[in-house]
């Protein structure tokens, strides 16, 4: 599924724009000029990584300073063990579209479990 | 290099075992630790562990597929240092030889003089004081807290959320003054407040009433606050008397170079009990947050492979974050040295304000309360000014 995002002139390199969708998704526009897309909730406890500190194509969790590789999506260190999803951007007429993944996200044990009561 | 032994196995150590691997040694690595468990993590045991949200599982450190090839000595405590065989004496009689050291032996919950052996008092260090404490909150009850400091604060926060009354006392006038300073200390503890926790500031504890176990806190003016359960959370003490006399020099802890070196040839020392020189502070600053004991043992074991050959980097500022009745609280850099605190975002009232504290006018530290994301950007930019 490809969702619209925003428009490239409105994400400066080094900011991040999120997605809200659900679970949501950050686009990070790198100092180099890479456009990335990945799960925006850090995989370890409920923290949104478009607050995160971005550097070359790592993003550190605003809270507990594990970093995900914003390419791969796999995690450098705990407390976080386990990757978080990364999805597909094109840019398209000057408008960033996410192309979100299908495969299972890995959602923090606490959201998780916010989502599954949300559902029943 | 052909042993290295590192004497602690929480964080600062299996992150040190993590950097030695990662740098290249692959000599035989000894991780000794004397509580049974393996590296878990800490800050969660005072706020969803003990909230019961988080599991014993949760906490492990090390990864699914991880092996660092180490041996494991756990449920063993370090007794001695021999500088001349260069040994890790045990307290099972055993003794580890090694070429490299690490120190990483943490900190021990301070107690209360004369509350040993009273049932229902308790300090939160260890995942088993952890769990203790959570079996005793599951029966509700008045729960008094000595000591206003992060800790103490995180525990009142939870067990207010578990349905507990909760108290905390505080001997100084301002909880949290030394950290944050008086201005935004009293905004942050003003939290407890915010949800019907009492909080006595300005008065020191004289005693616990109680026969087998505790039903009162005394205080020194005279007053006693009824409690069901006590929670000394009263700050720790480096856990380095195992190295008296072994000739590395103590102070505050492990006395340190800004890359972890001791005065041992062959021996650094990381996390809570290493007393770092901080060349942004210009003063050996003994810090006990977790992003130190993650950072810091890439420095430290730098300097051990390389004795003397690598260049120090200047470690990022330090960095705490503490979560408190749904409030993220976020700070990084040195109050201490600050002339003026100013709120540039948000306000006090609502508790979520993002402050920035200043020396000469120069940003020396940031505190965000709810601010995540403009927190960040503060503490990349002290990252980059204040060296």
């Amino acid at each position: 599924m490809m969702i619209p995002a925003c428009p490239l002139a409105d994400l400066p390199r080094g900011e991040a724009f999120r997605l809200e969708i659900d679970p949501p998704v950050t686009v990070f526009h790198t100092e180099d000029g890479e456009l990335f897309a990945i799960d925006d909730t850090c995989t370890h406890q409920d923290a949104s990584l478009a607050d995160g500190w971005v550097e070359d194509c790592w993003v550190e969790c605003p809270l507990h300073a594990s970093k995900f590789n914003l390419k791969t999506g796999e995690v450098d260190a705990p407390p976080a063990k386990l990757p978080v999803r990364t999805h597909e951007v094109v840019v398209d007429n000057g408008m960033v579209y996410v192309k979100v993944s299908t495969a299972a996200p890995n959602l923090p044990h606490c959201v998780a479990r916010k989502l599954a009561g949300s559902v029943t | 290099m052909r042993t290295v032994a590192v004497v602690g196995a929480s964080l600062a150590g299996l992150s040190a075992a993590r950097s030695l691997r990662k740098q290249g040694y692959d000599g035989r690595l000894v991780v000794i630790g004397d509580e049974p468990h393996r590296p878990y993590d800490r800050p969660p045991l005072s706020k969803e562990f003990l909230a019961g949200t988080v599991g014993e599982a949760e906490l492990v450190l090390e990864m699914d597929d991880e092996d660092l090839g180490a041996e494991w000595l756990l449920g063993v405590r370090a007794t001695g240092l021999d500088r001349t065989d260069r040994a890790v004496q045990l307290a099972d009689g055993r003794e580890v030889r090694a070429d490299g050291i690490v120190i990483a032996t943490g900190a021990a919950a301070r107690t209360l003089p004369g509350s040993e052996g009273l049932a229902g008092v308790h300090v939160l260090r260890t995942l088993d004081d952890a769990r203790a404490l959570r079996e005793e909150l599951a029966g509700g009850g008045r729960l008094v807290v000595i000591g206003g400091g992060f800790v103490g604060a995180e525990v009142a926060s939870t067990a207010y959320a578990l349905g507990l009354d909760v108290t905390v006392v505080e001997a100084a006038p301002t909880p949290l003054a030394g950290p944050l300073g008086e201005t935004m200390g009293a905004i942050v503890s003003g939290l407890h407040a915010d949800h019907g926790v009492r909080l006595l500031c300005g008065v020191g504890v004289k005693g616990l009433s109680g026969e087998r176990r505790v039903d009162a806190v005394l205080l020194e003016d005279g007053r006693s606050v009824p409690a069901d359960i006590v929670v000394v959370g009263v700050g720790a003490r480096p856990c380095v008397e195992w190295l008296e006399g072994s000739g590395v020099e103590l102070d505050n802890g492990v006395k340190c170079g800004a890359d972890g070196r001791t005065s041992l040839a062959g021996v650094v020392a990381v996390g809570d009990c290493a007393n770092w020189y901080d060349p942004r502070a210009g003063a050996h600053r003994r810090v006990e947050h977790w992003t130190g004991a993650r950072e810091r043992p890439d420095a430290a074991i730098a300097t051990l492979l390389s004795w003397g050959a690598t260049e120090p980097g200047v470690p990022r500022p330090p960095y705490f974050w503490s979560d408190q009745y749904g409030v993220k609280i976020q700070f990084a850099g040195h109050a201490a040295g600050a002339d003026s605190v100013t709120i540039e975002e948000g306000t006090a009232d609502e508790r979520n304000v993002l402050a920035v504290y200043r020396r000469a006018g120069e940003p020396v530290a940031a505190l965000g309360m709810n601010q995540p994301r403009l927190f960040t950007r503060w503490r990349k930019q002290l990252a980059r000014t204040t060296s």
